[in-house]
C-alpha cells in the first residue's frame, strides 16, 4: 500500500464549516466501544471522519465530510450513525465536482 | 414565505434542473430548493455528458454551455498489477458535429443549467436544506426548511434530492439504503496544460478520450475505474460497491492512490496539479432495488429514485429525462384541473414504462446480482487476461498453438470448464 495522507487531499477542498454543530453525530459511543467488532466506519469513509482510539473508542469529527453518506449505510448492524445534511450553505463546497 | 407553489422541486442538480425548468416553461408556479451555497457545488459527476437527454430539454445547449471535450475515443482496460490489455474504439462519427457527448465539470455545467432554469421562470432558493416533507395524512402538501419560518407549500413536491434520498425516507417512503445497492465512488482533478493532454491522448483541440478500467485496481471489489480528459484537467476516479467496501475493509482514498500508481496510468497523469478530492455515491441496485416512484402530491426523480444504468454508466441523463416526465405528467394534470393523487400521478409511472428509462432498467435487472456473486469478473479474469496476452506477445521461441493451449489450461485451472461456459451464459443473458 502506498502511503497516503487524507489530509493534504481533503486541504484542496474548499469548506465552510458549521463550527459547533456537526451534522452526524454517533447515537450511542457505547455501542462502538464495547460492541460493534468491525467498526467499518473507521476504515471506509472517504474522508477519514471517523478514528478509532486505542482502547476501542471511536471518535467522529465531521469537518473534512465530503457528504457522502457512506457512514451512515454501512453501519448495518447497530444504525448507530444520525446522519443529516449540514445547513443550507454550509458544509464542503466543491469547486469543480 | 407562507405562498403556495404550483410545484416545489427539491434539489438542482439534472434531474431537478429539468423538471424545474419543464415545469417553468409551460408557465407554472415554481419553487427550487438547493442547499449548496449554488447549484453544483455538493454534487460530483465522472462526467459524460449524454447529448440526447438534454438536447430534448434545451436543444440549443450547445451554444452556451460549458462543455469540456466532445468524446471522439472510448477505451476500455482490464488491468493487472502492472499491465493491462485495452480495446479502444475511435470514431470519425464521433467527431461529427452535432456531437454525442462531451465531457464536463458538474460545478459549472450545474451552474449554466440552473440559470437557464431561472430565466424560464422558476424561483430557485439556494442555501437552504429541506428538513421534512408537510403531510396531511397521507398527502405531501409542502416541505419544511432550515430557514425561518422556513414552510413552503405546494400542489405537488418533486424529490430531486440525490442518492441519500432522505426525505422520502423519513417519510417512511422507503427504506434505508442497502450497501449492496450503491457504489462509492472516489475521484480527484488533475489540471495540466491542454497541449499536454492532447499530446498524451493523441487528441486534437476540443478532442476527449475516456478511459474505462476494470480489474485489479478495485482490489477484488466489485467497480471500475475512469480516466477523462477535460480541457485543461483529467479527472480520475475509482468506484466499487459499498458491500465490498463493507466487507474487505478497504478503504477509498487508498485505493485510488494505489491505481493512480499503476504503471499504466501513471504517466498519463503525471506533472498534474490536483486541485479537488471529491467523494458520493451511485445508485447502482438497479431495477430490482428501485423505491416507490409517486405518492399523494410527490414523486421522485433522478438518483434518489435509483434511476441509475451502472452497465452503460448512465446516470445524468436518466435523471434529466425522469426529471422531465415528472414534470410533462403534472403539466398534464394541471390542464386538465386534475389533482395531483396518487392515482393521477401514476401516468409518471406509465410514461417511464413506456420508454427507454425502464425498458433499460428492466433488461439489465439481473446485473447486480449476477456481479456480486461472481467476483471473478473483476479478480480471476482480468489476470488471466493479461497472462494470455503476455503469453501471446512474448517471443519466446515457444509455437502460438502450445501458447494456446497453456493460456486455455490456465483458464480452466482458474476456473472449470462449466464455470466459464456458465458465465459466458450469465452475461449473454444479462446483456440479452
Ligand atoms: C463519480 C461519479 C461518476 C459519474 N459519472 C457519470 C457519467 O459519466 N455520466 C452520467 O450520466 N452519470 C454519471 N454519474 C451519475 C450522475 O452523477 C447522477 O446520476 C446524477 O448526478 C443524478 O442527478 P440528480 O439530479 O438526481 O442528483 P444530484 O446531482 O445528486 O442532485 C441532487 C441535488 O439535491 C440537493 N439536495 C439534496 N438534498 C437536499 C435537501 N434536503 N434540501 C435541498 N437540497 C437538497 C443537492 O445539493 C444536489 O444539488 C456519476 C456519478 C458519480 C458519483
Ligand atoms: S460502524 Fe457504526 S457502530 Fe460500528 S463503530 Fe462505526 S458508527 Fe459505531
Ligand atoms: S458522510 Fe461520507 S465523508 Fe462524511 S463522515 Fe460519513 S462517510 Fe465520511
Amino acid at each position: 500500500m502506498i502511503p497516503v495522507k487524507v489530509e493534504e487531499k481533503l486541504f484542496q477542498n474548499r469548506y465552510r464549516v458549521d463550527s459547533g454543530r456537526p451534522h452526524i453525530n454517533i447515537k450511542n459511543p457505547a455501542t462502538c466501544q464495547s460492541e460493534c467488532k468491525t467498526q467499518e466506519c473507521t476504515i471506509c469513509c472517504p474522508a477519514g471522519c471517523y478514528t478509532a482510539e486505542g482502547n476501542g473508542q471511536v471518535v467522529l469529527i465531521t469537518d473534512g465530510c465530503l457528504e457522502c453518506g457512506t457512514c451512515r449505510i454501512i453501519c448495518t448492524t447497530y444504525r448507530n450513525v444520525d446522519w443529516e445534511y449540514p445547513r443550507g450553505g454550509y458544509g464542503i463546497l466543491f469547486k469543480f465536482g | 414565505m407562507d405562498e403556495k407553489f404550483d410545484a416545489i422541486v427539491v434539489g438542482a442538480g439534472p434531474s431537478g434542473n429539468a423538471a424545474a425548468y419543464t415545469l417553468a416553461k409551460a408557465g407554472l408556479k415554481v419553487l427550487q430548493i438547493e442547499r449548496g451555497e449554488y447549484p453544483g457545488s455538493k454534487n460530483v459527476q465522472g462526467a459524460i455528458l449524454y447529448s440526447k437527454a438534454l438536447e430534448e430539454i434545451i436543444p440549443d445547449f450547445r451554444d452556451d454551455a460549458p462543455l469540456e471535450r466532445h468524446v471522439i475515443e472510448q477505451q476500455m482496460w482490464v488491468l493487472d498489477d502492472e499491465s493491462y490489455v485495452g480495446s479502444t474504439y475511435r470514431s470519425a462519427e464521433f467527431n461529427k458535429e452535432p456531437y454525442n457527448r462531451y465531457t464536463i465539470v458538474r460545478a459549472q455545467f450545474d451552474k449554466w443549467f440552473s440559470k437557464r432554469v431561472q430565466d424560464a421562470g422558476a424561483l430557485l432558493v439556494c442555501e437552504t436544506t429541506v428538513t421534512n416533507l408537510i403531510m396531511d395524512g397521507q398527502r405531501v402538501i409542502g416541505v419544511q426548511t432550515d430557514r425561518e419560518g422556513g414552510s413552503v407549500y405546494a400542489d405537488v413536491v418533486i424529490l430531486a434530492d440525490g442518492v441519500n434520498s432522505l426525505l422520502a425516507k423519513k417519510a417512511g417512503f422507503h427504506a434505508e439504503l442497502e450497501p449492496k445497492d450503491v457504489a462509492l465512488a472516489v475521484k480527484e482533478i488533475h489540471f495540466m496544460p491542454e497541449e499536454t493532454i492532447q499530446s498524451r491522448f493523441n487528441i486534437a483541440e476540443g478532442e476527449g478520450v475516456v478511459i474505462e478500467m476494470a480489474g485489479k485496481i478495485t482490489q477484488g471489489m466489485m467497480g471500475t475505474g475512469f480516466l477523462y480528459t477535460n480541457k485543461d484537467s483529467l479527472t480520475i476516479g475509482v468506484g466499487c460497491m459499498l458491500s465490498d467496501f463493507k466487507q474487505q475493509k478497504i478503504t477509498p482514498y487508498l485505493l485510488l492512490e494505489q491505481m493512480k500508481a499503476h504503471p499504466a496510468i501513471k504517466p498519463l497523469i503525471e506533472g498534474g496539479e490536483m486541485k479537488e478530492y471529491t467523494a458520493h455515491l451511485i445508485p447502482e441496485g438497479g431495477y430490482k432495488a428501485m423505491p416507490k416512484l409517486y405518492g399523494d402530491g410527490w414523486m421522485i426523480v433522478g438518483d434518489s429514485g435509483m434511476f441509475v444504468n451502472a452497465v452503460h454508466r448512465e446516470g445524468s441523463n436518466l435523471a434529466m429525462t425522469t426529471g422531465r416526465y415528472a414534470a410533462e405528467t403534472i403539466i398534464d394534470l394541471k390542464e386538465k384541473k386534475l389533482p395531483m393523487s396518487a392515482r393521477n400521478l401514476a401516468l409518471y409511472q406509465g410514461r417511464l414504462e413506456d420508454s427507454f428509462v425502464m425498458k433499460d432498467l428492466k433488461k439489465y435487472k439481473n446485473m447486480p446480482e449476477i456481479f456480486h456473486k461472481n467476483n471473478q469478473f473483476f479478480t480471476t479474469y482480468p489476470e488471466l487476461v493479461n497472462r494470455a496476452a503476455h503469453t501471446m506477445l512474448t517471443v519466446d521461441g515457444v509455437d502460438k498453438k502450445t501458447k494456446e493451449r497453456e493460456i486455455r489450461k490456465s483458464f480452466k485451472q482458474r476456473r472449470s470448464l462449466f464455470g466459464l461456459m456458465g458465465d459466458a451464459f450469465k452475461m449473454w443473458r444479462a446483456f440479452e
